[in-house]
């Protein structure tokens, strides 16, 4: 297209038109509001639909029902309000409706500070809703990433049937970078497809390898949605032999496909004795103290995940058998550093963490190093 | 048909539509319930919600609609099992969200038709927001609320229009918050079709869910039912068939109540039955978010 400057919200909300977002439902909240407002423009260009739902609870119910209907949805938050969506997010991931809910988190709780950024939701995208579930977060940490994550996101929540949450936060959604966009029509778009017919069509069959497809209602496929534990029919069960299939397929279904959902970006040093393990804002300050670093002659490595959930264990433990100590800044008193601490052991992990709204600086990470 | 039924529905023969013979087997919209492995249901024998049941697969008969083009969506209980049941294609969400969803799923399919079951918790409570919202938006979907004036479900609990007095299992000393009138809320926030009925007046069902189905808005039908196994056994209201009694005893026509003198009607304690509005001026939702992409394709002001 054209370079131009853009903020990252703006190019989020780009990147789901270009993945075919045609329906988006929202509540406004700061610092995410700026989406809504672009999409409220956008949309009905292209014979989208935006609808400001009643509250956050509604907005989530109102993506689902569109997606069930046949459309590729999203909705956009913050903090409080992606608290308020965590009821029907698992609702979406237990009836496997494809969805993207954006977080640009802004520091909690409660709250908080509304325009002050943060990671601190990093547990939440995980485990907010209850019961175990599948789930997939990814974060950006530039604005052009913020578009195509957005549509990566789009296609893993197709691809997978599953609600997808693209993690960002204030620092990235509303900083401004040049940015030159592909043309929409060379990017590569997830459609959904059916391809049985309606009398042999099994909504959530078990034995379809693990997704089963989706068919949107009103075309023929008849069939029954519900938040119980349900048979590949979809109706209702309490029959183990019926859940635990169930509860197998599901929650393996993503496990099954890491190859295709965990991305990372490596920047390895190969006598390195330390490395960073940074997300999302926290990795620019990363990356720069890196530079740093590597100048006054540490011998450092980076490994910058872009995708959250599922963690990226197996990328994460190679790191860490090949340095002493593993910098996990966060802007959040220590979050994703336990998942660190899992995959390379808590001994080696150095936390880096600031939960008052400001960036991790480079500085802070710089000392780390030097420890 | 037997007059003494059309007295008691204070309905003339031409308004009514006389059930056939052999009406099951020759109705294709019955023989399309689920039979497969989902019946009896999961109500207890009695239960009014077989009653609202009944009256939309004629009400969805009678219009002629395909299973195809029809979408059930319902929230979290006795009421809200019923989509499961019937052979369209339904959506059981959460506890009061069903309008919520269904906002959604009607502007991706606004050619089908889009009916929300809910009970009372489940609309006026929890989902009372969705609701006032959704009746604001006049988005075309047809709300059925069965009134049973408890939360059933969950065995028993005051809901937000159990009466002043009665028992519950959270009101052990009698209820002390007064009741939402349902369709009155309706009616102020939007709503442009709002009847009430009761599952002792079944036709008078049939006709207006039929009617709230063929409306082009949000349209309400307050299905007043009873929940004999709660809220009748806490208060000793009897057996379902005496509740159901008590419906007809309790009940009055909007034409017989227009007939009382003023003060008779504001001393009236009894259910109004009848189609209480209907408004034929409010544009759609849906209509009007295709005008606006029209507009906003037509390179219109941005
Ligand atoms: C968020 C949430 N809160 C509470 C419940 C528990 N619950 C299930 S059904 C119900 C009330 C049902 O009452 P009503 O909506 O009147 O339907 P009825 O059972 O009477 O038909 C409640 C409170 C729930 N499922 N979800
Ligand atoms: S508990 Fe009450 S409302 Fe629920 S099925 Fe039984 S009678 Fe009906
Ligand atoms: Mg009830």
């Amino acid at each position: 297209m054209a370079v131009s400057l853009m903020q990252g919200n703006e190019a989020i909300g780009w990147g789901a038109l270009a993945a075919g977002c045609r329906f988006f439902a929202g509540y406004p909240i700061t610092p995410s509001t700026e989406i809504a407002e672009m999409l409220s423009r956008e949309l009905p260009k292209v014979g989208g639909t935006f609808i400001q739902m009643e509250d956050e609870i509604a907005s989530m119910a109102a993506i689902i029902g569109a997606s069930v209907g046949g459309l590729k949805a999203m909705t956009a938050t913050s903090g409080p309000g992606f608290s308020l969506m965590q009821e029907n997010l698992g609702y979406a991931a237990m009836t496997e409706v494809p969805c993207v809910i954006v977080n640009v988190q802004r520091l909690g709780p409660s709250t908080g500070r509304a325009t002050a950024g943060s990671q601190g939701d990093v547990m939440q995208a995980r485990w907010g809703t209850h019961g175990d579930h599948p789930i997939i977060a990814i974060s950006p940490t530039s604005v052009r990433q913020s578009f195509d994550l957005t549509i990566k996101a789009f296609n893993l929540s197709e691809q997978y049937r599953t609600p997808v949450i693209l993690l960002t936060e204030a620092i990235i959604g509303h900083m401004r970078e040049p940015v030159d966009l592909p043309e929409f029509e060379t990017l590569e778009v997830v459609e959904r497809v059916v391809t049985s017919s309606p009398d042999e069509y099994v909504p959530f069959s078990n034995e379809m390898g693990d997704v089963p497809p989706l068919a949107g209602f009103g075309q023929g496929y008849r069939y029954h949605i519900t938040g119980l534990f349900h048979d590949q029919m979809g109706f209702p069960t309490q029959r183990l032999d019926e859940i635990n299939p169930w509860l197998e397929r599901v929650n393996n279904k993503l496990n099954n496909h890491l190859d295709e959902i965990v991305m990372v970006e490596e920047d390895i040093q190969e006598d390195a004795t330390v490395a960073i393990v940074a997300y999302g804002a926290s990795a620019r300050s990363a990356r720069h103290a890196l530079k740093v670093a590597r100048s006054q002659g540490h011998r450092a490595s980076m490994l910058t995940l872009l995708t959250i959930w599922p963690f990226p264990e197996v990328q994460v433990e190679k790191l860490g058998e090949r340095v002493e100590r593993v910098i996990v800044p966060e802007m959040n008193l220590g979050q994703l550093a336990l998942e660190v601490e899992r995959m390379v052991g808590r001994r080696k992990v150095v936390r880096v963490n600031r939960a008052d709204g400001e960036m991790v600086t480079p500085q802070m990470i710089l000392d780390a190093i030097e420890g | 048909m037997a007059e003494h039924i059309l007295d008691a529905h204070e309905l003339d023969v031409d308004e009514i539509r006389i059930p056939r013979e052999n009406w099951f087997e020759s109705s294709e919209t019955l023989q399309k319930l689920r039979k497969n492995k989902k019946f009896p249901t999961i109500w207890c024998a009695g239960c009014g919600n077989g009653i609202v049941m009944g009256s939309l697969i004629r009400a969805i008969e009678h219009l002629g609609l395909s299973n195809d083009e029809v979408a059930l969506v319902s929230g979290i209980g006795c009421a809200g099992r019923m989509p499961v049941y019937m052979d369209f294609n339904t959506l059981h969400t959460n506890h009061g969200r069903a309008l919520a969803f269904a906002t959604g799923l009607k502007i991706a399919r606004p050619d089908m038709k889009v009916i929300a079951i809910m009970g009372d918790g489940d609309a006026l409570a929890i989902g009372g927001n969705h609701f006032i919202h959704a009746a604001r938006r006049n988005i075309g979907i047809t709300s059925i609320v069965i009134n049973n004036a408890i939360y059933g479900m969950t065995g028993g609990q005051y809901s937000p229009t159990t009466p002043i007095g009665k028992q519950a299992t959270t009101a052990p000393y009698g209820n002390i918050e007064p009741s939402f009138p349902l369709c009155e809320l309706a009616i102020a926030a939007g709503a442009t079709y709002v009847a009430r009925s009761t599952v002792y007046h079944v036709l008078e069902l049939d006709k207006y869910i039929e009617a709230a189905i063929r409306k082009d808005g949000f349209s309400l039908v307050e299905a007043v039912s009873y929940c004999h196994t709660t809220y009748g056994r806490l208060n000793k209201f009897g057996t379902a068939p005496e509740m159901m009694r008590d419906l007809k005893k309790n009940s009055i026509s909007k034409a017989a109540y227009e007939k009382l003198s003023a003060k008779r009607q504001a001393g009236n304690s009894k259910i109004v039955r009848g189609v209480l509005h209907v408004n034929d001026e409010r544009e759609e939702f849906t209509k009007l978010c295709r005008k606006l992409t029209e507009q906003a394709q037509g390179g219109g002001r941005q």
